[in-house]
């Protein structure tokens, strides 16, 4: 008998994984809400994406092609052990290109690319809930979303405002979906907020140490949050990418040198290379 | 406007285990009137305003309550959004406590404009306008309204507490010890101002208070609770001036007398 560990396919055993899936479609069928899961101990600690890991063991398959990215990158230290972790444990092809991938899992970027109907965006969320820092107790947040009580969601913007000037929450921007529930898209930069609206691809949320989970279907509405006075802008960038010079795009700030050098580059690796038309080598430059 | 009461309590009774924290208590209280319910701490005072306001169920007994469409309706079936709603436009709580009351960690102007929030306004313009509007009526300074309400004094908090409750003028506000632990003076001013609320909006409202001055003072008509009973009621200066309760007589016995 080999000693070596034997894993079932993607890690997590079948019961594990139809419980999770059982949450799933629990999820998509009542969108921004947050279903509780059973979430397990998973090899890596919280906060690298357990949730995230879950959903991805659970709704993979054989024939899946999985690209994983950590703030739009595909070569960071989280996309890749979690890749490694799905070659290891499932054996399914990875990419970085984002057209060719079937399961997409991130950490705060929506690709630059847009999704298509055959693809699902899986994203890892450390804190699901929005009002949680305005409202500490768990039984009364419940109590909220229940009866639709989001006041307490426009002080949070309006305190932003009377200190700010503008609303000066830049990630992790709240949304409302389908004129119901709002929801916290975990920590995307709020430029990508809009193209969590009518997506053609099916995106779901896990977050592993609250052992929440949350979907969006494909083409469900999601509008941000704002104020009459003071609409949703999304992030602007004066120049374009520094690599690649493309403009409407997410930027990264790279320290270049200790001479006060900089650049500000695609953060979404694969999109930045496409056009530059390299081989994706997962080069940071 | 009609003579039916606003708020109705029939044989409001609670108990905690064996130990009665108020028992068969009925009251009546009409628009525009203000109720004190007086007596010693214990005397189940705050069980009652919490059975009113529904914040604690009652082992039996019931309240009903006169919404703005003119119709009674009990309090204690009515749904849970209802009653949220309510509670964040046609009533308002002060608390003994303004950091009870008040979100601590929200400036000022958030706390005022909550309520609008919650009720739907949506332009930031004119919740801020409001804000400063009802921040002058409690005597706040325009230019405290970017503060941390941890950065007011006890009377302040106390006149933000009542700004934050008014701003959506309700109809009927429930007080508990709405001077308790503030200095005589500070005291002075907050009655004046309640007083000028009351009368300018017509207001009724609920006032527990162990202070006979602050009752004489407030309310038109009084209730003396001792062990979670209504031992006398009747109109405020009557009952001061000539208590037929010997417990009451003792209570206004108690005052020290200038």
């Amino acid at each position: 008998m080999s000693s070596a560990p034997v894993y079932n396919f993607a890690y997590l055993d079948e019961q594990t994984k139809r419980m999770i899936r059982r949450a799933i479609l629990k999820a998509i069928a009542v969108p921004g809400y947050q279903v509780p899961f059973a979430s397990r101990e998973m090899p890596m600690p919280y906060g690298w994406g357990t949730g995230g890991v879950q959903l991805t063991a659970s709704i993979l398959g054989a024939g899946d092609v999985l690209k994983v990215i950590d703030q739009g990158a595909d070569d960071t230290t989280n996309a890749v052990s979690i890749r490694k972790f799905f070659e290891k444990t499932a054996g399914v092809e990875t990419t970085s290109l984002t057209g060719d991938a079937t399961i997409i899992q991130t950490r705060h970027r929506i690709p630059e690319e847009p999704l298509t109907a055959d693809q699902i965006l899986v994203y890892q969320v450390p804190i699901p809930e929005p009002l949680r820092f305005l409202e500490p107790r768990e039984t009364e947040t419940r109590q909220m979303h229940a009866l639709q009580d989001y006041g307490l969601m426009h002080v949070k913007l309006y305190e932003d405002i009377s200190r700010h000037g503008h609303i000066a929450t830049t990630y992790a921007y709240p949304v409302k979906v389908e004129a119901r529930y709002v929801m916290d898209p975990s920590p995307i930069p709020k430029f990508d907020n809009p193209k969590m609206d009518m997506c053609s691809a099916l995106q779901l949320f896990g977050a592993g140490r609250e052992q929440r989970i949350y979907a969006l279907p494909p083409y469900t509405q999601v509008t941000s949050l704002d104020f009459e006075d003071h609409p949703f802008e999304r992030t602007k960038f004066e120049k374009p990418c520094g690599l690649c010079g493309a403009t409407g795009v997410y930027l990264d700030e790279i320290v270049t040198d200790d001479q006060g050098g900089r650049l500000f580059v695609c953060s979404d690796t694969d999109y930045c290379e496409g056009r530059r038309g390299h081989e994706t080598d997962g080069g940071v430059l | 406007m009609t003579d039916a009461p606003l708020i109705q309590a029939n044989g409001l009774t609670r108990y905690y285990g064996a130990h009665i924290g108020c028992l068969d208590v009925d009251l009546e209280v009409h628009e525009g009137e203000v109720l004190a319910i007086v007596g010693e701490s214990g005397s189940g005072k705050s069980t009652l305003l919490s059975l009113l306001s529904t914040q604690l169920p009652p082992t039996r007994g019931e309240v009903s309550y006169r919404t703005r469409d003119g119709v009674s309706r009990d309090l204690l079936s009515l749904p849970e959004a209802e009653r949220r709603f309510l509670f964040r436009t046609d009533w308002g709580f002060v608390h003994q406590d303004a950091r009870a009351g008040l979100r601590m960690g929200v400036s000022a102007g958030g706390n005022v404009g909550e309520r609008l929030m919650a009720v739907g306004w949506r332009h930031y313009g004119r919740i801020r306008d409001e804000a400063t509007d009802w921040l002058a009526r409690v005597e706040i300074k325009a230019e405290r309204i970017d503060d941390s309400p941890k950065t007011f004094s006890g009377g302040m908090r106390q006149r933000l507490q009542i700004a934050k409750n008014m701003v959506t003028r309700p109809r009927l506000v429930f007080m508990d010890e709405p001077t308790g632990g503030l200095d005589v003076s500070v005291q002075a001013r907050l009655l004046d101002l309640i007083r000028g609320l009351v009368s300018d909006y017509g207001l009724a409202a609920i006032v527990v208070t162990h202070d006979l001055a602050v009752a004489r003072l407030l309310s038109h008509r009084i209730m003396v609770m001792r062990n979670g009973r209504v031992i006398e009621t009747g109109l405020t200066d009557q009952v001061l001036d000539d208590p037929q309760e010997a417990y009451t007589q003792l209570l206004v016995s108690s005052i020290l007398q200038s």
